[in-house]
């Protein structure tokens, strides 16, 4: 009882700091901008801090002995975004707010829906489909593309990317799989006669489903999410088998795919070139004129940043989107980038702590995929944008513009408490049974 | 399991300290590397300096964007000013005296850039300088209009009078108060209207494009401001700076050494220096500059003072050195030297004599600007020390309070007080009884000295005149030159007088006229 009273009043008051400084930003940002307050600050405020003290209230109630720290960070990455998308465009920024209520709403159904996280592992094949269908959905007439990827549908005037969603089934699917099937994947048995590998039998299952995911991506042309499910996947069945020759392997075999695409596929090639050399390109179209207006942006910054509101992140194309980092490190400088790469790594710290500590095999490695997910996301499309890789669009987590990304995100947040509160539940159950017990 | 998940945590916390490392390497470094601290795939696919990198348009956007300070002259004319333009730069910059101005303000360009004192003072107009920004620090939070006013020396109506005397001959006059440095006035022909080329281009619209295209065609050069940027041989005129160091390092005096009466004179080798239309001429100083004596000069040069004296001397009235005035480049250095050849590899004439004597009456290697030939006349009105040439005044705010002040230094001490008085006896004696006539104001002091230079193998020459003017009982507050090149014709000693000594006259009577 103790823990959850300690954990929930943290929370409670991490979360009213965030609210105050994502407040303060957005007036400042106001202030930069049209050199007034905002009229609606107040009401901003209270918009802000009543979302994620709802969010906090639900958590008391369904897993309150959860984790503390993983609101309150997520929470000020998603206002610091708001800020950013407010400031280049208001009605984004109307969107963004209600996809952001929308993001709250579902990380509330996920802790009401998900009580245990054993449930998940019984739907473990259900989710699978489920995966498979929504990145299928795109190419069905719902679908529709956008800037070359067609990752989109439409319902109505709403775009949601189904692909950000699927990414959890999978993750749920690969982990339930690898749970039961760990002892017979951490084992060479095939081909007889001199065995290296797992038996097809136990392996192919997996394959086929990462085959068909990737796949589907590969048509839909969409670099990113492929090279976050490839990490994905790799990362997943090393930790879950605890064989490092799978890390090995996936690297290599992702390694060569990546060399012989980059040597054979010209449009992989441009963005390779692209990367290497974005300026050879600045003037031609699908060139290298976001990168270097990112790698602008980030540079004008400097150290404290042009202030919030001051700004040109007009210059840069996808501002919003893709790139919002660059266009944070223009208005708030190594300050403000500083500080979102840290909260990234506070996340992935909690993260993988949470995984550690559940004494349930299924939970850690569940824990041990939403991290993953969430971690590899922010480095390869913070690592796009600042040139340590080739340029994938994916969505900032929490961060940017975009509904699907959103509340996906919030959904993974959700589960990645669920589990943490059933693991320190636990370990508080026996703790005050063995204190109960007489000696 | 843990241990695997402690690789990954290891694994994750590597891959967010290269982006860390990465972003530094931007944002604080100002550098753009592909891979991880640019060493994974080597510094060829680098980019330094992005902050001021010519394709990154924010600092001339942040520029164009804000209030910009106006320029406006000694007497309270407006010639450059920011309006609203009513498109994406917010601001149009205009200048409302057309071309009058154009080589001084330059223009202020986005596809071009910027030049005059739109460049020189960039910082000061848009409001950043280290003043104006700590000035507005208790606005912090509010955008204040920080940008400057510039008042410059330029005084309107002897701009207009040079304008206006100098016609539509191709030429310079350069107006100086030697006291100070302030210019008065700085006009050449051919100019430019700095209006078209700082227009905001559109898809649609090319105004700038074009006028920027037309004007890199035209002859002459009217992008460059002549006064700084074009040398020309100075002919007579220099004869003040040979006689000047004469006299400043004792060898010449007023009483000796007097120069045979002569048509010509023979350097130790090579071709003989002839008078104009073989005229005979010699004797003391005051004569020989009276009558522009050039086998004096040359004699003097080559013998009496002799090639290291003479380049020492040359270079203490700002030759072989850069105009220190406050304008930006292109600037041209005004030298004697000879061009480097086998046998002069170190350009100091100690091979090369017939070249000093040559140099020595401001022809063969001599070349100068026109600032730099009021410059001479300026030390020799002021005592024998150049004041730093300049235009800037103050700066002030919107407020009208100062940020800036210009503060009066002196640039070279050339010779001494008692060298100039003598010289400036002389130059006296030019106007009196010599080659200037022309330039005599009654009731007012003045001195002068014509020049003649033959260009283009003695077919053309530049007319000269400098002078300088000072009101009864003070100190001379004027200094005006004038240099008309390239005027067709036989080479004849009256020809500064002629073409630029009416020139010089109006523009030294307005000056002295109406402080």
């Amino acid at each position: 009882m103790l823990i959850a009273k300690v954990r929930r009043r943290t929370e409670l008051g991490l979360i009213i700091i965030g609210a105050v400084i994502v407040a303060g930003a957005y007036a400042l940002a106001s202030l930069g901008h049209t050199a007034s307050l905002p009229a609606d600050i107040g009401p901003f405020l209270g918009i802000v801090l009543g979302l994620v003290v709802v969010a906090h209230l639900a958590i008391r109630r369904f897993a309150r002995y959860a984790d503390g720290l993983l609101l309150p960070v997520a929470g000020l990455l998603n206002g610091l975004g708001y800020i950013m998308i407010a400031r280049l465009d208001s009605k984004l920024a109307g969107l963004q707010a209600v996809w952001s209520a929308v993001g709250v709403a579902a990380f509330i159904a996920t802790l009401v829906i998900v009580r245990r996280s054993r449930d998940l592992q019984r739907y473990r094949y259900t989710l699978l489909l489920l995966g498979i269908v929504l990145l299928m959905l795109p190419m069905s007439p719902l679908g529709k593309e956008v800037n070359g990827a067609r990752v989109w549908i439409s319902l109505g005037s709403m775009s949601f990317q189904p692909g950000e969603v699927a990414k959890l089934c999978l993750v749920v699917f690969v982990a339930s799989y690898l749970v039961t099937n760990r002892e017979l994947l951490g084992m060479a048995t095939w081909p007889r006669f001199r065995p290296f590998l797992p038996h097809p039998k136990y392996l192919g299952p997996l394959l086929v489903a990462i085959g068909i995911a990737l796949a589907m991506l590969v048509v839909q042309n969409d670099f990113g999410q492929s090279l976050v499910l490839i990490t994905l996947f790799i990362v997943m069945l090393w930790v879950g088998t605890g064989r490092i020759g799978y890390l090995a392997v996936g690297f290599g075999a992702f390694a060569a795919g990546a060399y012989l695409a980059v040597q054979h596929v010209a449009h992989v090639r441009a963005r390779f070139d692209v990367w290497l050399h974005p300026w050879a390109s600045y003037h031609e179209v699908g060139g290298g004129y976001q990168v270097a207006q990112g790698a602008y942006a980030l540079a004008w910054g400097g150290l404290t940043g042009t202030g919030l509101g001051l700004g040109s992140p007009g210059l840069v194309p996808e501002a919003q989107n893709d790139f919002i980092f660059a266009v944070i490190g223009e208005e708030l400088g190594v300050a403000g980038t500083g500080i979102i790469l840290i909260a990234y790594l506070i996340l992935i710290g909690c993260g993988l702590r949470i995984a550690a500590r559940s004494t349930d095999r299924f939970d850690s490695l569940l824990a041990v995929g939403l991290t993953t997910l969430l971690g590899f996301q922010s480095f390869i499309i913070i690592g796009g944008v600042t040139r340590v890789l080739p340029l994938t669009g994916v969505a900032l987590p929490f961060v940017s513009y975009g509904g699907s990304s959103l509340v996906a995100s919030y959904v993974l947040l959700a589960l990645l408490m669920r589990v943490s509160d059933e693991s320190t539940r636990r370990v508080a159950d026996e703790r005050a049974h063995a204190e109960a017990a007489p000696v | 399991m843990n241990r695997q998940i402690r690789g990954l945590a290891a694994i994750l916390l590597v891959c967010f300290t290269l982006l860390f490392v990465q972003v530094n390497l931007i944002q604080v470094g100002n550098r753009s590397c592909a891979g991880a601290i640019g060493a994974v795939v080597g510094s060829s696919t680098c980019r330094d300096d992005l902050d001021s990198d010519q394709l990154n348009s924010r600092a001339i956007l942040r520029d164009f964007t804000r209030p910009r300070g106006s320029i406006v002259t000694a007497d309270g004319v407006v010639i450059a000013k920011s309006v609203d333009s009513h498109d994406q730069y917010v601001y149009q910059r205009v200048y409302p005296e057309g071309s009058l101005y154009g080589q001084i303000t330059g223009y202020y360009s986005f596809v071009y850039g910027s030049s005059g004192l739109e460049k020189r003072y960039n910082d000061d107009l848009a409001g950043q300088t280290l003043s104006q920004q700590v000035e507005s620090l208790s606005d912090l939070f509010s955008n204040t209009d920080t940008s400057g006013n510039l008042t410059i020396t330029i005084r309107d109506d002897l701009q207009r009078k040079a304008r206006q005397a100098l016609g539509d001959q191709t030429g310079t006059v350069v107006v100086l108060d030697p006291r100070s440095g302030a210019v008065l006035a700085m006009w050449s022909n051919p100019n430019f209207d700095p209006n078209p080329i700082s227009h905001h281009d559109t898809d649609t619209d090319h105004t700038a494009r074009d006028a920027k295209e037309l004007l890199d065609k035209a002859d002459g050069d009217p992008l460059i401001n002549a006064a700084i940027g074009s040398l020309e041989a100075p002919g007579s005129t220099f004869k003040l700076v040979t006689g000047s160091v004469g006299v400043n390092t004792g060898k010449v005096t007023t009483e000796h050494p007097s120069y045979p009466n002569a048509t010509r004179y023979q350097p130790p080798y090579g071709s003989p220096i002839s008078n104009f239309d073989g005229e005979i001429c010699g004797g003391t100083l005051v004569h020989i500059l009276a009558v522009s004596c050039n086998s004096a000069f040359a004699e003097m040069g080559t013998e009496t003072i002799g090639p290291e004296a003479m380049l020492a001397g040359a270079s203490r009235f700002g030759f072989d050195s850069k105009p220190p005035i406050d304008l930006p480049e292109p600037k041209a250095v005004s030298t004697i030297r000879p061009p480097k050849s086998d046998e002069d590899p170190n350009r100091d004439f100690t091979r090369e004599l017939p070249q000093l004597s040559l140099a020595s009456i401001g022809q063969g290697p001599n070349v100068a600007t026109p600032l730099q030939m009021a410059m001479v006349t300026a030390a020799i009105a002021h005592d024998g020390t150049i004041m730093t040439p300049h235009l800037l005044d103050v700066v002030r705010d919107t407020d009208g309070k100062i940020t800036r002040t210009w503060h009066n230094r002196s640039w070279r001490r050339a010779i001494s007080a008692s060298t100039a008085a003598t010289m400036r006896e002389a130059m006296r004696k030019v106007v009196t009884e010599g080659t200037a006539s022309v330039m005599a104001i009654d009731g007012y002091d003045i001195g002068a000295k014509t020049g003649t230079a033959e260009t283009h193998d003695n077919t053309m020459n530049n007319a000269w005149m400098v002078s300088w003017g000072a009101r009864p009982g003070a100190e001379p507050s004027v200094v005006v030159a004038v240099v008309v090149p390239d005027v067709p014709g036989y080479g004849n000693a009256a020809t500064g007088s002629r073409i630029a000594g009416p020139i010089a006259h109006t523009v030294m009577q307005a000056a002295l006229e109406h402080p």
